[in-house]
């Protein structure tokens, strides 16, 4: 459960919360108290979340990591812990400042889209201006906006209804964004869509953050999806956070067996970036002319390597040397029998 | 012991019916015999009841009021002084409107004195002529649904006014125009209430399950003795009995908000009072349209009983022509009734629909053009209705006001049509009736009347045992046993037996037909649709036509009430048999099974619970129409509350018996309840 942040990202956390307990039913306080940790309690130890980061929540159903994001935007009360927001106590706020929070700091896109079904899609989107008080003219503007940057154009007077699936949570998105949130909060949005919109979804949120870089906190169930966005993954499991690292570290050191047979199906070569496979160490002397991007992913590259006799050079973003790969990490990374132990970058 | 208590269900009916007839056979039909008859332990509740209302209207906490008539303080009770001063109130509402539908001085009045009107002859304010109503009418109708509904608009008001039947529809209205948006505005309160607490909702579930089987009659005692006679007694009576259904359903509605929804909300920033304004109730707002609905189809079922307190208007009318029996003029005036009830209807679900668009780029007329629609109708309409007055002569100026005397009339058609039937099918119509009669009623009353109490109680009280357990039975033989203590047990033994022929026919015919119905899904489709149209009329429309073929007798009343409750056991049917999902039915398919090993393996066993809820309904309706039924003459509780109605201290009696026919409906409700609930958890629905 150890957290590594890594130099570039010292700065203050945005969301951070430290022995969360959830205990469900009435008595709960009680109940915990007593219970010296045999309740059924969804308990969560450490999470930190910093400034312009996609958390990724991971667990299976019933491990808590719902209850955890609920928790995290009050809509169910920790029974015991603290979550910090920006360094101010969420728990102890009073109701009106939870909605001042909420009116200005957060957005939060739900799973089965939680759309109004009487409302159109603009005045959906436009709610939460209108829920604060922003006259209609100003806030129908906002939302048109909003309608365009999630590519809805044409359909601003359509009823959720009237909507695909994919559609409709695109609505979702707009309408958790109206606000320019700083915390964005993600509770399996793309969970009820097909594969393929699933797909392109993602990829829209990829974009969407690529543009308004927001502190974000995803929730999934699904591991491909978790590693396909986050910076940092966290995998729940029975209300504990397992492992809470970068992708590549989590397929390469995965800290438990629960959190190892996740990692095992999943095709290191389209997941890893070379950077997270080489070796620091670098022998001017010994590499060829072939230059590889630290940040590649793998199967990009892995041609070009493995036609190298000699070591290649690994670059970054600025074409500095920061390491070095031969063909052969690549080849036991493909087909070796035990997962490569490699120092993280 | 354990072995006594036989393991299978269909065991331990038989033993329950054999010890039964034993039961029956065996006790005495004596006076004496607490076995035969319970004796009448509660005959002192009337009036004890009639006691404490009477206490409670003049000599509870007394004050000191001002009458300005005497111009002098006297001394009144509270509550007296209370429920006048509501009653002013919504009198005074009923009159604004009606004065200004039909003109008067009753407004002015309010405001200054009968003598300051016989003073001034100016003070009085003109009625609107119909023409104007009607366009307006017609404009709405447009701009909240387009054309279709203008369409129907303009053929109701049309209607209304060409058949001479303005005056008293737009008393209905006046007054339907209060009750209603009084029962929704209290009915949504009351339910949110109960959402909000759980305390409320525990308090109110009984006394909405109370209201909600107590016959239309019981109400109108009470509200009498503590409102007085007139519109406004009419109209609260209607409002007491039009909000259970609309609490209800908002607390439905509210319950099926997806939780999703609600969080959006919460994390959107939204207060307590935005949450429910703008979140909840909106979202709730299928069931709410759907409690709506039913306020305004009680509204008008009520016109009509309302009349017997004194509420002016179709009701009233109806009701003397139906006295008279004048089939025509009913049939007339029960179209009207149903024309308003379907056009309000349909306003107000258009209402509740209406969209706005923010980015109009529209001219100054396009934006608005509705209201330059209204005004110009508004002016067009008037300048008619003064043109009328030199069009026509006589007097009468058809665009204004057509009277009641002048309009057109299909009465001696259809009177002509009643003569045509007596004469032709007079026999065959008798003889049915009295087959029907000797062969079939008699001996039913016959054995209900027969049955000693005792019995009765062991076959109920072993029913609930067998379907619920021991709670149940003691539910139902609570109920049972209030009944019994009365001294009406045996008119309510004749209810009974009233009420389980109409039911027994009607869930037969509405399983056929149901289950015909439900081959096709255009057939579905249609059925539903005449359902829904017959569910618009008011209870007492279905009197009309079988007093039209059988007269005055307990066969008309049985006839109206099967037809009345087949309605909800043909829907029910329906709707359950339709619902089985689909990879089950092709599933069935796969397994060859041929359409009537269909019908009975898969669709009625698992459309079960739903169509048990129908028969719930049905047995309801036939309660309802059997009390109503007494109108035309049955010898059943119902002639005894109508009796109470005009009977000085009538609360007392009036309130048991409307308890009597409660319970007997609580009581079936409970046990089909259990049951279906118990299918439906044995299915995992």
């Amino acid at each position: 459960m150890s957290l590594q942040i890594s130099a570039e990202n010292r700065v203050k956390p945005v969301i951070k919360c430290s022995s969360v307990y959830k205990v469900f039913g009435e008595n709960a306080k009680k109940l915990l108290a007593q219970s010296n940790g045999l309740v059924d309690a969804k308990t969560f130890l450490v999470l930190i979340c910093m400034k312009i980061m996609i958390l990724v929540v991971m667990g299976l159903s019933g491990s808590g990591k719902s209850t955890l994001l609920r928790c995290i935007s009050r809509l169910t009360d920790a029974t015991a812990g603290k979550i910090l927001i920006d360094g101010e106590d969420l728990r102890a706020l009073s109701p009106n400042q939870l909605i001042e929070l909420r009116r200005n700091k957060m957005g939060m896109v739900f799973q089965s889209f939680g759309l109004l079904p009487h409302k159109t899609v603009l005045e959906n989107i436009a709610f939460p201006l209108q829920v604060k008080g922003q006259p209609t003219a100003d806030s129908m503007a906002r939302a048109m906006d909003m309608v365009e940057l999630v590519g809805l154009h044409g359909r601003e007077n359509y009823f959720p209804r009237q909507l695909s699936g994919g559609q409709q949570q695109r609505v979702g998105i707009a309408r958790s964004l109206a606000v320019e949130p700083d915390i964005w909060f993600l509770d399996e949005p793309f969970s009820a869509l097909d594969p393929l919109i699933r797909k392109e979804m993602q990829d829209e949120f990829l974009r969407l953050q690529g543009v308004l870089k927001k502190t974000i906190l995803f929730v999934t169930h699904d591991f491909s999806e978790a590693l396909r966005l986050a910076d940092r993954i966290a995998i729940m499991k029975d209300g504990v956070i397992e492992q809470l690292d970068k992708p590549a570290n989590i397929i390469l050191n995965p800290a438990t067996e629960y959190v190892r047979k996740f990692t095992e199906e999943v095709p290191r070569e389209k997941v890893l970036t070379i950077g997270s496979i080489m070796e620091p160490s670098v022998d001017a002397s010994q590499l060829s002319e072939l230059r590889v991007a630290q940040d590649a992913i793998i199967q990009t590259v892995a041609e070009a390597i493995l036609t190298e006799p000699k070591k290649v050079a690994v670059v970054d973003g600025q074409g500095a040397v920061v390491g070095s790969i031969h063909a052969s990490k690549i080849i036991s990374m493909l087909f070796g029998a035990s997962p490569v132990a490699v120092g993280v970058a | 012991m354990s072995y006594l208590i036989p393991r299978s269900k269909l065991a331990q009916f038989i033993l329950l019916v054999v010890v039964f007839l034993t039961l029956c056979f065996a006790i005495e039909p004596s006076e004496t015999n607490v076995l035969w008859r319970f004796p009448a332990l509660f005959a002192g509740l009337p009036g004890a009841i009639n006691g404490f209302a009477e206490n409670l209207m003049y000599e509870w906490f007394p004050v000191e009021v001002y009458d300005p008539d005497l111009e002098e303080y006297e001394t009144s009770a509270l509550v007296r002084e209370l429920t006048r001063g509501f009653s002013r109130s919504i009198l005074f509402c009923i009159e604004l409107i009606r004065d200004i539908l039909l003109g008067g001085v009753k407004t002015i009045v309010a405001f200054t004195s009968w003598d300051f009107v016989d003073e001034h002859e100016w003070a009085v304010w003109p009625a609107l002529p119909w023409t104007v109503v009607s366009g307006a009418s017609i404009v709405m109708g447009y701009a909240l649904r387009g054309t279709g509904l203008a369409l129907l608009t303009a053929l109701a008001t049309a209607y209304i006014a060409i058949f001479g039947q303005w005056e008293p529809a737009m008393e209905t209205l006046s007054f339907v125009l209060i009750a209603a948006p009084v029962s929704c505005l209290l009915g949504m309160g009351l339910g949110t209430a109960a959402y909000k607490s759980v305390t409320t909702e525990t308090i109110l579930k009984p006394l909405l399950n109370v209201a909600q089987t107590m016959p239309h009659f019981s109400y109108l005692i009470p509200v009498m003795v503590f409102f007085g006679v007139g519109d406004h007694a009419g109209a609260i009576a209607t409002i007491i009995f039009a909000t259970p259904p609309m609490i209800r359903l908002t607390l439905l509605g509210l319950k099926r908000v997806p939780a999703e929804v609600v969080e959006a909300g919460s994390m959107n920033g939204c207060t307590n009072r935005q949450m429910l304004y703008k979140v909840l109730i909106p979202t709730a707002r299928r069931d709410i349209l759907i409690g709506t609905n039913q306020v305004i189809m009680q509204c008008l079922a009520m016109a009509v009983i309302a009349s017997f307190i004194g509420a002016k208007g179709l009701g009233f009318n109806l009701l003397l022509a139906l006295n008279q029996l004048r089939i025509g003029q009913a049939l007339e005036l029960g179209i009207c009734i149903v024309l308003i009830a379907v056009v309000l209807d349909k306003l107000s679900l258009a209402w509740a629909n209406r969209q706005t668009d923010y980015f109009p780029d529209e001219s100054f007329f396009r934006r608005h053009q509705y209201r330059v629609m209204f005004l110009a109708v508004f002016g067009l309409c008037l300048l008619l209705s003064f043109l009328g007055n030199l069009v026509f002569s006589g007097g009468i100026n058809y665009f204004y006001l057509i009277p009641h005397n002048q309009g057109i009339t299909t009465e001696p058609f259809w009177q002509s049509g009643v003569d045509w039937m007596v004469e032709n099918w007079y026999h065959g119509l008798q003889a049915f009736n009295n087959r029907l009669i000797l062969d079939v009623l008699m001996p039913m009353k016959t054995a209900f009347l027969g049955m000693p109490v005792s019995a009765t109680f062991v076959l109920i009280m072993g029913i609930g045992f067998i379907i619920g357990g021991l709670r149940s039975a003691v539910i139902v033989g609570g109920f049972l046993l209030f009944i019994a203590f009365t001294e009406w047990w045996d008119r309510a033994l004749i209810t009974a037996y009233m009420t389980s022929f109409a039911v027994i026919v009607s869930a037969i015919f509405g399983l056929v037909i149901g289950s015909l119905c439900a081959q096709t899904s255009l057939a579905s489709r249609a059925i539903l649709i005449v359902c829904d149209t017959l569910q618009t009329f008011p209870s007492f429309i279905y009197l009309i036509p079988v007093i039209m073929l059988f007269g005055v007798t307990d066969t008309s009343v049985l006839l109206a009430v099967i037809v009345y409750a087949t309605i909800p056991a043909i829907r029910y049917t329906v709707e359950g048999l339709r619902s089985v999902p689909a990879t089950l039915q092709d599933a069935a398919s796969m397994s060859g099974v041929n359409r009537m090993q269909r019908w009975v393996k898969i669709e009625m066993p698992l459309a079960f619970p739903h169509i048990m809820l129908g028969l719930n309904q049905t047995v309801v309706f036939a309660l309802f129409m059997v009390i109503i039924g007494a109108m035309i003459g049955t010898e059943d509780l119902g002639q005894y509350i109508l009796k109470a109605l005009s009977d000085k201290n009538g609360i007392g009696n009036g309130l048991v018996l409307g308890l009597c026919v409660a319970f007997i409906g609580l009581a079936v409700d409970h046990l089909i309840h259990t049951w279906a609930d118990q299918k439906k958890a044995v299915l995992g629905m």
